[in-house]
């Protein structure tokens, strides 16, 4: 038998209307808790949350004096900060109260049973008290904050967030993968539904971010390594060789014809041809040329000697500018939080092998018709065939290639498809007024502002030729392209030729970001896009804390919808910045130095990191601003040397002993 | 004409049946048309094959007992490898022609030798397939 407990304890049961009362004896509950040892006080209320019902539990702490609380009613998810919060404001610490969940445990699962579901009942609160007993006060811990923001990827998405959190007076470093941010936004060349111009849009944004004092730009760069945790995070910053000095080259351009290398160019999607050392775009802040590593023949021929090797470009250079023996740059940065901005890449046409994707040069996907219709893109703003660089008369677009295909691509809808490939049709309709533009769709997603009046101009006044159906076969046929499709509407299967076919590929996470989200920490889904820690409530927070999600890296969406995300991720790390210090929950494992024998399971268990050994003393330590309380450690240590705190292994026994003690049912 | 749907329609045994023999659930079908699309058989048939598919989704079935389409349907198979949800429906086909064939022969198999030969030679090859599936109940 159990020593007479010496704490006086209360129990509160609450009705939850009749969502609890319904099915649980709350009188008779209330009777047998009070016969429970070291209980002073039991009593039951209609709603034990509201206003009335705290005043209750107060008013009750501080007559009684109570040291130890347990109210029954809903989730802890529900009230625990509720009820902790009114204990402490009444000078109750607020770890001494404990939640019996006598409503999603009990009473919603039992709802035919009384006498049962009132047995268990009793006996849930009974194990609460057990654990209440050996709770200890504890006060929440402070960390550390350091008011600094890294921003992953340079696209909209990382500039928009940048620039408010840079505003509003935080220093932000932004890390970009490419030689200039701007990301596929630059490849655009306008907006729906308004025909903005996006190179002067995107243009005023990439000057705000060069030019404020707020933010570093690190292009060229990858992170490398993140340390750390929220507040205190450790960003290694690795930035490829920078072959070309930027203070002596004079953007004269002899090295770009200099070099024997031709590939396809990545910025205009293959319509042009770039060298090894090649100019990424056409904006100002890409005048000084790049020399890829990868592409260059002066890395790639380890045979040769270093006279034998190709210095093209080297030898063209009347500045000197180029120096191929350049190494790579590391930098560390410390910051509070991190923005995954990572982007999208579109799906290749190559996966799509019954489109001629990859194989016909006049099947192009989305991104190369944007790069057409650029004024300075590879044609001069003018929508030609690849082949042979005539006008299309007749241009198909196929909507949905590669998305909404759960048997072999992509299951999802890329949700910006249906509105670009409209507006890419009416921008080929204004330039070419005797073509016809066909559309392939299965249905028309235009689901924001101005959206749907934007399809229906297309449809009414610009004659947009709509046909409800999927193509089955794109194929070259006498020099013209033959689709195969079908109309649903009106049963027919449809044979056409056209000109130029433009795929709406289907957007998927950026290349290399399953490697990125693990070095982050942070959780992806089956189609690693990152996943938010909730769909509703919390969608910009990924699964780590202190990092944040925005843009396409999340999901697919357009321009709108990723700077609102954007803008709610600055917002969201400004409230964080607001306060001096962070405040964590104190629930989380110790470690007991006289047992702990150093062995490091509890290291390789951590999925947070937050273990860490101190090889001065060879125990592990366990960092309090990391440990999340989830006990991985604590079932992992073969010699038991480590508990959570409120949670330890006698209280839960305890509990156990409750629950598997013989239960007799209460009538 | 006006076409009544219902949902007892929809949960219908005939419904039910060929879903069972086919082992296809044609609800995945969101009706894309891709099947339409390439369907190299589409010139004699009556109703486009994802209509079929439709029809059977409404639970109308005597437009579908009815239809040409499952006997030109050489189960070629496109369909179905082009079906973005993988679909396939040349076994929705053949369970339509086996119930077809049960239902108008009133015997659960078809016995060749009761059929003429010139009759035999008239008779959609597929069909004769069909008929000498393994005996299954009615």
């Amino acid at each position: 038998m159990d020593k007479k407990c010496d704490k006086k304890l209360g129990v509160f049961v609450c009705w939850c209307g009749s969502n609890i009362a319904g099915s649980v004896d709350v009188d008779k509950a209330v009777e047998e808790a009070g016969k429970l040892d070291g209980v002073v006080h039991a009593e039951n209320y209609m709603y034990m949350c509201s206003d009335p019902g705290q005043q209750k539990v107060k008013d009750t702490i501080v007559e009684k004096g109570l040291d130890g609380v347990v109210v029954a009613c809903c989730s802890p998810r529900m009230h625990e900060n509720t009820f902790r919060k009114a204990a402490g404001s009444v000078g109750l610490n607020s770890y001494l109260l404990e939640i019996a969940n006598i409503r999603e445990h009990c009473s919603w699962v039992h709802q035919n049973n009384k006498p049962v579901a009132t047995a268990k009942a009793v006996n849930i609160i009974k194990a609460t008290l057990d654990k209440v007993k050996e709770n200890l006060p504890l006060e929440t811990l402070t960390i550390e904050l350091t008011k600094r923001v890294c921003v992953v990827g340079g696209g909209i998405a990382g500039i928009m967030s940048a620039l408010d959190l840079a505003d509003a007076g935080y220093e932000v470093v932004i890390v970009e993968k490419e030689p200039v941010i701007g990301g596929h936004t630059a490849q655009v060349s306008s907006s729906f539904p308004y025909f903005q111009n996006i190179s002067k849009l995107l243009g005023e944004k990439v000057k705000a971010v060069l030019e404020h004092p707020n933010i570093k730009v690190y292009v060229n760069s990858e992170v490398e390594v993140l340390d750390g945790y929220v507040g205190n995070f450790n960003v290694t910053i690795k930035t490829r060789p920078a072959f070309v000095d930027s203070a002596k080259c004079t953007s004269c351009g002899e090295c770009l014809a200099a070099c024997p290398v031709s590939l396809p160019d990545e910025f205009n999607r293959g319509l042009s041809r770039r060298g090894a050392i090649f100019i990424y775009n056409a904006s100002a802040e890409a005048r000084i040329p790049v020399l890829r590593q990868e592409d260059c023949r002066h890395f790639a021929d380890f045979e040769q000697s270093q006279e034998e090797k190709c210095r093209a470009c080297v030898q063209s250079c009347s500045e000197n500018a180029i120096d191929l023996g350049a190494l790579p740059g590391r930098s560390e940065e410390f910051v509070g939080a991190i923005v995954m901005a990572t982007g999208y890449d579109l799906y290749s046409p190559a996966n799509l092998p019954e489109y001629g994707g990859g194989t016909i040069p006049d099947v192009v996907d989305a991104l190369a018709f944007e790069r057409m219709l650029d004024p300075n893109g590879p044609t001069g703003g003018k929508v030609l065939c690849h082949s042979d660089g005539r006008i299309p008369k007749s241009v198909m677009f196929i909507q949905c290639a590669g998305s909404r295909d759960p048997e072999r691509h992509k299951a999802y809808c890329s949700r910006a498809c249906c509105m670009y490939t409209a507006k890419q049709a009416r921008l080929y309709k204004r330039q070419v007024e005797d073509g016809t533009a066909f559309i392939s769709y299965m249905d028309i997603r235009s689901d924001s502002r101005d959206f749907e009046e934007f399809v229906q101009v297309g449809m009414e006044q610009e004659n947009l030729v709509y046909i409800r159906g999927r193509v089955a076969k794109v194929f070259e046929e006498n020099g013209r392209l033959k689709v195969f499709t079908a109309d649903t509407l009106t049963g027919r299967q449809i044979t056409m030729d056209a000109d130029l076919v433009v795929l709406a590929m289907a957007m998927e996470p950026k290349a290399g970001v399953r490697e990125l989200a693990k070095k982050m920490n942070v959780t992806i889904d089956g189609d690693a896009f990152l996943s938010e820690t909730h769909i509703k409530l919390y969608p910009v927070e990924s699964s780590t804390k202190g990092v944040y999600l925005a843009g396409c890296g999340q999901a697919p969406k357009d321009i709108t919808d990723t700077v609102s995300q954007a803008l709610a991720t600055a917002g969201k790390i400004q409230t964080m910045f607001s306060n001096e210090t962070l405040i964590a929950d104190p629930l989380i494992a110790e470690v007991k130095d006289d047992v702990c024998s150093g062995c490091g399971v509890c290291i390789e268990i951590c999925p947070y990191g937050a273990r860490v050994m101190n090889d001065f003393v060879r125990i592990s330590e366990v960092n309090q601003a990391v440990c999340q309380g989830c006990g991985a450690c604590i079932a992992a240590c073969p010699n038991k040397a480590c508990e959570l705190i409120n949670s330890t292994s006698r209280q839960f026994l305890r509990v156990i002993g409750d629950f598997t003690s013989k239960v007799k049912a209460v009538v | 004409m006006k076409t009544i749907i219902s949902g007892d329609q929809i949960k219908s045994d005939f419904i039910n049946r060929v879903s069972e023999i086919s082992g296809e659930n044609f609800f995945n079908c969101y009706q894309c048309g891709n099947c339409s699309a390439g369907c190299p058989s589409v010139d004699e048939m009556d109703l486009l094959p994802s209509q079929v598919v439709r029809y059977l989704q409404l639970g109308l079935a005597e437009e579908v007992k009815n239809c040409k389409s499952m006997w030109v349907c050489a189960a070629c198979t496109m369909c179905h490898a082009r079906c973005p949800k993988g679909v396939d429906i040349s076994k929705i086909m053949e369970a339509l022609r086996v119930l077809r064939l049960r239902e108008v022969n009133a015997q659960p198999r078809v016995d060749l030798t009761d059929f003429s030969q010139d009759y035999l030679e008239r008779a959609p090859q597929i069909a004769i397939i069909s008929g000498c599936r393994k005996f299954l109940p009615l």
